[in-house]
């Protein structure tokens, strides 16, 4: 069988991409829960808030430096298996991933070590100071990246003149049409992430009886966030829905299941898509809901897939498939929080064994969601790497063959099996060892390294006792 | 149209950039290369501990270098990268594993000699993968019409392999030296016993890669050889050092072999530079060629200038305030 260096490529790129994504996607929500942590502490100073900002900066450590680990790859992939796509789109890619580096470094550089550990040797509000500028790192290293995958979607303020795109305008293109929702959507799917991890880790403390008091009040603040915020994501990738009708009509037609251009476009709630017969079998929908969605009224007309040419087509039935399993969890986690609100009465949210179960299980949602929202974006816009522009094949390193991608392919599988493995493994002995007992002393006084990891004090082994008793 | 030379201003900060890395990042290899001679477990903590709050802002040297090459000089980026394709992905794989390893050693127990195993192996590997990039710089890429034409392992040829196990060898006496440097009792007289010897294996490679690097390169002979070249200081100079490291293991001077071995990378990348100097994707390609449009240029130059300073001022604070001797009971447990 012939191998086929662009399937092998993008599935690689998915792959390194996905796996590194769902790091920062949880850090981006953490780090600006933790600075909210700190900031309750700082105005309060009750000592809650206090515990909890400290085992949640362990936890963040250790997810961080994971997604440092990956990042480098990411950095390198651009290059290895998409050269002419670099070489393009380099007068643009370039400084934008550039700036990440350095003002996601300059941020990281000077107040991470100060978050993880500088408790007790700089004053109070020096401490909140860092946690705030290490959050505020994390949404400048997101809008870096988001805005170049956003110009790749909707490219704006470059020529393309001789092979090469020439920035013409940097704010234009910097600010793209699709950034500004992209970003607003990704920055409440982070929060989501958080919310829900935070919430589900609580709810386990609170079904074995650990630091009561303090998992209590994570649990509340967590629903409260998740209540305003759940159905606010809703909306705004309602309105990131319509950004992208605008500007990639094909890709929302995916999402829709959508063939051929009409009025009273009903939504969808089962199909399987045939890209080969260019129409749908076993339909289930509801009528004119999806004109009425995408257009605000019933009978609106709605483009089609077949307004572009079979090859220039994504995979329908994935973009459909991955835009149900999105949007069915966001329902979900809209109903969790309104169950979480009607609980509250009696304080029964604390005790209700199924609720927290529920809870339990609901954390991993979010990144199925994610992952599953970006599948909807980046395959729903095949066949354009830059869109209409640059497509998938032209990008492509011409020196590569498909046993070289297939043996890096298969090389990142079992080298990231092996990061992921230990890494999810340590922190679940992180969580497992729980929050330090309040009469310890703080263990950030015997550290000198420097490390995010350092900042946790789990031991790696099963049978060796915290370090932190040591 | 322009009052500077952006392309010649990129050169520069990438070439301070390479040699930042190299020089910082190498003897934190080094150590891990010399990972698996160490006398004893004690010494192992000790050349762990000593190397730990700094190795990973050693390492975003290199993401600013993959970074800043695709914003200054595409070309360099969209070549070298296909050309080296599985040598890359070696070198990250070594990197990540050691990366791991730095921080999941100090917390294992039972699990400690596998975590030693990918701290030695990943070190290993990364080091020569980049020992193998500088020969087949050297060597020189197959481009046609702005991208790479050649083979998969074009990369790997018996020069490349006599290079990647050069920088081995180079980056161990930078770590043996720096061990010098930050250790005390059996630990710090192993690595004085080592560094003459790591020392005479260098400059062995070093004559053997010289003598070589005319054949491979007719450019860089006639460069060298033509006429009696201002650049001959260069391996002097590389060689006073080298002499400088001898004597002073000999005196047992505790910091002079670090800054020596640090002067001798030094002059041989220099060495390099002059040899090469202003292709930067051999055998054709100027920095003028490499370059992205002066306009990205510029607009990424207005922020490095402005943060590279910053990152150098903290490094030197990171290293000001973990200096002094390293014992292997402080540190993190």
């Amino acid at each position: 069988m012939e191998l086929d260096p662009l399937l092998l490529s993008r599935l690689q790129f998915a792959f390194v991409v996905s796996f590194h994504a769902i790091f920062p996607v949880f850090t981006i929500g953490l780090a600006s829960y933790i600075a909210l942590l700190h900031g309750l502490f700082y105005r309060t100073e009750n000592p809650v808030w206090d515990r909890l900002a400290q085992f949640w900066t362990q936890v963040f450590a250790v997810v961080f430096g994971m997604g440092v680990v990956s990042g480098i790859v990411m950095s390198f992939q651009f290059g290895t298996n998409w050269s002419h796509f670099s070489q393009a789109a380099a007068n643009f890619l370039g400084p934008v991933l550039s700036y990440e580096v350095v003002t996601a470094f300059f941020l990281e550089a000077a107040f991470l070590g100060v978050l993880l550990f500088g408790r007790g040797k700089v004053p109070q509000g020096v401490h909140l100071f860092a946690a705030v500028m290490v959050a505020l790192g994390t949404f400048v290293s997101s809008f870096w990246i988001l805005s170049a995958n956003s110009w790749m979607q909707t490219p704006a303020g470059t020529v393309l003149a001789d092979g090469h795109f020439r920035v013409t305008d940097w704010g234009e293109a910097i600010f793209n049409p699709s950034f500004p929702w992209r970003f607003a959507h990704m920055v409440m799917a982070s929060f989501l992430t958080g919310g829900f991890v935070v919430a589900g880790v609580s709810a386990w403390y609170l079904l074995i009886g650990r630091d009561v008091a303090a998992n209590r009040r994570a649990l509340s603040m967590c629903l409260w966030l998740l209540l305003v915020l759940t159905p606010a994501q809703a909306v705004i990738g309602d309105f990131h829905g319509l950004n992208t009708l605008e500007h990639q009509p094909t890709k929302v037609a995916a999402m829709e299941g959508n063939w051929q251009t009409q009025a009273n476009v009903p939504l969808l709630l089962f199909a399987w898509p045939d890209r080969a017969a260019q129409t749908n079998h076993f339909e289930v929908g509801i009528p004119s809901l999806a004109s009425l969605i995408l257009t605000h009224e019933a009978d609106g007309v709605v483009p089609g897939i077949g307004e572009a040419p079979p090859e220039e087509q994504p995979p329908v039935w994935l973009v459909f498939w991955a835009f149900r399993v999105m949007v069915g969890l966001g329902f979900l986690m809209i109903g969790v929080a309104l169950a979480g609100l009607w609980l509250r009465r009696g304080g029964r949210v604390y005790a209700h064994r199924g609720f927290l179960q529920l809870l339990r299980v609901m954390s991993v949602t979010p990144f199925i969601a994610v992952l599953a929202g970006w599948i909807v974006t980046e395959t729903g816009r095949a066949p354009w790497l830059v869109y209409g522009l640059m497509s998938h094949a032209e990008g492509l390193t011409p020196s590569l063959t498909g046993g070289m991608a297939l043996f890096t392919l298969v090389g990142y599988v079992l080298v990231y099996a092996v990061v992921f493995w230990s890494g999810l493994y340590y922190l679940t002995r992180v969580v497992r060892q729980g929050m330090l007992p309040e009469s310890e002393p703080h263990p950030e006084e015997v550290e000198h390294a420097k490390r995010p990891f350092s900042a946790a004090h789990a031991p790696f082994d099963r049978d060796a006792a915290p370090t932190w008793k040591e | 149209m322009e009052l500077f030379d952006l392309s010649l201003i990129w050169a520069l900060i990438i070439g301070f950039g390479v040699i930042m890395y190299v020089l910082m990042d190498g003897f934190d290899l080094g150590l891990g290369i010399l990972y698996p001679f160490a006398p004893d477990e004690h010494a192992r903590d000790v050349m762990m501990n000593s190397v730990a709050p700094v190795w990973d802002g050693n390492e975003t040297w290199l993401v600013l270098g993959g970074a800043g090459l695709l914003g200054a000089f595409p070309l360099v980026y969209s070549v070298f990268l296909p050309a080296l394709y599985i040598g890359v992905f070696l070198m990250l794989a070594g990197l990540i594993f050691r990366g791991i390893a730095f921080e999941f050693r100090f917390k294992a127990q039972r699990s400690r000699r596998w975590w030693n195993r990918a701290f030695c192996w990943g070190s290993a590997v990364a080091a020569f993968a980049q020992g193998a990039v500088v020969g087949a710089y050297i060597q020189g890429f197959a481009v046609q019409d702005f991208a790479y034409v050649g083979g998969p392992l074009d990369w790997l040829t018996p020069f490349t392999v006599v290079t990647g196990i050069g920088l081995m060898i180079g980056y161990a006496l930078l770590g043996a030296t720096w061990l010098i440097l930050k250790s005390e009792g059996h630990v710090q007289a192993w690595a004085y016993r080592i560094t003459p010897r790591l020392l005479a294996a260098v400059l062995a490679i070093f004559v053997v890669i010289s003598l070589w690097t005319p054949f491979i390169d007719p450019a860089v002979r006639s460069r060298w050889f033509d006429h009696l070249q201002l650049i001959w200081i260069l391996p002097a100079l590389a060689l006073a050092c080298a002499v400088w490291l001898w004597r002073a293991v000999r005196r047992r001077q505790e910091g002079q072999p670090f800054v020596a071995t640090l002067g001798l990378f030094v002059f041989t990348y220099l060495g390099l530079v002059a040899s090469k100097w202003p292709v930067i994707v051999p055998p054709d390609h100027t920095i003028w060629d490499a370059a992205s449009a002066p306009e990205s240029q510029l607009f990424l130059l207005i922020g490095v200038l402005f943060v590279i300073p910053i990152v150098l001022a903290y490094t030197a604070w990171t290293y000001w305030v973990f200096r002094g001797k390293v014992r292997a009971d402080e540190g993190y447990h």
